[in-house]
């Protein structure tokens, strides 16, 4: 006699609701869902069946692959994304209204919250266009100490991205070698700052202090490491398999779309434009130094890989260049109507007081009526500041073109019509930060 | 076709050929000569002149700033940083203003797909209302936000839902 298998087990009774009731349920439990912060809900619903509709996915603002505090909000068939729409202001702390109340100095430490990737980028970023518009230039020391410094914060946010986009795509190694390597940086800052991250180091007219010979050593010795570590970590990933059948043909754009929406930095040169502030408009020390701009045609994931990977090592020629030719002198003007004076002179003669106090309370005053838009090339790409002065202390008006903010409008473009799961690998390739995002 | 970087006053040249009083002269003051529209219905068709015209080709917006300028008359305007990448690599700024009771421009996202969501920005923080945009929603502050907050003017509000907004 076969026993059957079901004998001597209890079975729960069976839910016995006829299918009217059972709809009327559902719809009740979407109605809860209607609330806009939720994260399922279905488009269209006839008979409230989200498998025989269009869904509506909340990815965000809490997802661990958005960077930060990111909405999309997806439109799916299935898993096909339909429509995507981000939403941002989820970090907006309102800088530029910050900025109208503060003198530029006072503002730099704001600027550290932009991108915190990279502070030194952002800072050197400031100090650039208020010392364009004020008509001053910093000496040589200092901007080949601000060229170190902002290409060892490239190579500190590609590291970050080169982590984490791994991470999104399922690899969870790399991760854990790039943060060592990032924690080296954080010692080379704490060298060269005196902060580990945010290090407001930059000042209108120079850099706060020199480079010691000590540090100079460090990074010596952290590049000769470091190249030998990339080599490695290309060797993991270059070739690998899975991460380039995961990267490869998705979230592609065209070299014309991308100028359109406004792609800048590695970003638009994975779609095959060949410009680079630091070449093609040069600042800083960027015309002593020989170094490639790498561009990849393809406009997909991977090309954006390729061209960030060698951008760090085109970061440690410029680093090893700067250190060889780091030329003798001051760190700063030494002009008390534009630059803060030495700590010295500070506390031991009246007038460095009464300047420096005249430079933390009044601060710099631009000539009244004038404007700047001056952009560098951060590592998420062009990073501008537009002031309109007011001949105050204040700048009148201070707009902040933060890459993120431009990169993430291309999101609709790169994801729709793609899998939900490429999103994750979209966002993570075009590298937003949303601290400048949502600035 | 062969780059050839043009000057701002040949810029203008060029542009106030096609379209006459329809923008004002060359504002060369350095480190940013700028271009007012005067007539703003006509911006949307001298923004594809500019980005079309084999001379001109400014392909990217490089930033577009919302502006209060604060004066009795209570004018706002943009700034709009014009680039030709990767092309000719000429650059120019153009000017628009609006008042804040009339407080229309047209908008150019059309041409510039960067400028839709800073319109949108512009819209959000001061308040400029860009006709035909495709999308002209808050960006950055929450929805229900009040006011415009780069304003000059600007209050904050007292309650934001429950929660006291001044500190």
């Amino acid at each position: 006699m076969t026993k059957n298998i079901s004998d001597g087990v209890e079975t729960l009774p069976l839910p016995q609701l006829d299918e009217e009731e059972r709809a009327a349920k559902r719809k009740e439990i979407y109605a809860a869902l209607e609330d806009r912060d939720v994260t399922v809900q279905p488009a269209t619903d006839d008979n409230g069946d989200p498998l025989e509709n269009s869904m509506v996915l909340n990815m965000g603002p809490q997802h661990p692959a958005t960077h930060g505090v990111l909405r999309v909000v997806l439109k799916l068939d299935g898993e096909t994304v339909e429509r995507a729409v981000p939403e941002l202001g989820y970090l907006h702390r309102s800088m530029e209204k910050l900025a109208e109340n503060k003198t530029f100095h006072e503002f730099m430490p704001y600027t550290d919250r932009l991108d915190y990737m990279s502070p030194y980028s952002n800072n050197t970023a400031l100090c650039l266009a208020v010392e364009k518009l004020c008509g001053i230039t910093a000496p040589p020391r200092a901007t080949y100490i601000r060229t170190i410094a902002c290409e060892i914060a490239r190579i500190s946010s590609h590291l970050l991205w080169m982590g984490t986009m791994v991470m999104d795509a399922g690899a969870i190694t790399v991760f854990l070698y790039t943060f060592q390597e990032r924690e080296k940086i954080y010692d080379v800052f704490d060298m060269l700052t005196g902060a580990r991250f945010t290090v407001s180091h930059c000042r209108v007219g120079g850099v706060a202090s020199d480079i010691s010979e000590e540090c100079a050593n460090y990074i010596k010795d952290w590049l000769k490491v470091f190249k030998k570590k990339l080599a490695e970590w290309r060797g993991l990933l270059d070739r690998n398999r899975i991460w380039i059948e995961r990267v490869e043909g998705v979230a592609v754009i065209s070299k014309e779309d991308a100028i359109g929406i406004g792609f800048s930095g590695p970003n638009l040169r994975g779609s095959g434009v060949d410009f680079d502030l630091r070449r093609d408009v040069p600042y800083m020390a960027y015309q002593n130094f020989e170094f490639n701009v790498p561009v990849y045609e393809n406009g997909d994931c991977l090309a954006r890989y390729f061209v960030r990977l060698e951008e760090m090592a085109e970061s440690v020629r410029i680093i090893e260049q700067a250190l060889k030719q780091l030329p003798k002198g001051d760190v700063r003007v030494d002009d008390a109507k534009q630059s803060f004076p030495w700590k010295h002179e500070v506390y031991h003669s009246m007038e460095g007081l009464i300047h420096d106090f005249m430079m933390t309370d009044t601060g710099l005053q631009p000539p009244a009526g004038t404007e700047i838009y001056h952009a560098i090339e951060a590592p998420k790409g062009e990073l501008g500041f537009f002031i309109q002065s007011d001949g105050t202390g204040h700048p009148w008006r201070l707009k902040i073109r933060s890459p993120s903010f431009c990169s993430l409008q291309a999101l609709p473009h790169l994801t729709e019509g793609g899998m939900i799961a490429d999103v994750v690998v979209a966002i993570g390739s075009i590298d937003p930060v949303m601290g400048e995002a949502d600035k | 076709m062969q780059p050839q970087k043009l000057t701002p006053p040949e810029i203008h040249a060029i542009l106030s050929t096609e379209f006459g009083d329809a923008i004002s002269a060359l504002d060369a003051a350095e480190p940013m000569p700028s271009i007012t529209i005067v007539d703003k219905a006509q911006w949307p068709s001298i923004a594809y002149l500019m980005r079309e015209d084999p001379r001109l080709k400014f392909n990217y917006m490089a930033c577009h700033s919302g502006v209060d300028y604060n004066d009795a008359a209570g004018t706002l305007g943009t700034v709009q940083n014009l680039e030709s990448l990767g092309i000719h690599g000429h650059k120019m700024a153009i000017k628009i203003k609006c008042t804040k009771a009339e407080n229309e421009i047209p908008s150019v996202a059309e041409v510039w797909r960067t400028a839709d969501w800073h319109e949108r920005e512009a819209y959000d923080l001061f308040g400029i209302v860009f006709t035909g945009h495709p999308d002209l929603r808050r960006i950055l502050c929450p929805e229900d936000w009040e006011g415009f907050p780069l304003r000059k003017d600007y209050k904050v509000q007292e309650m934001y839902h429950g929660i006291k907004v001044p500190y």
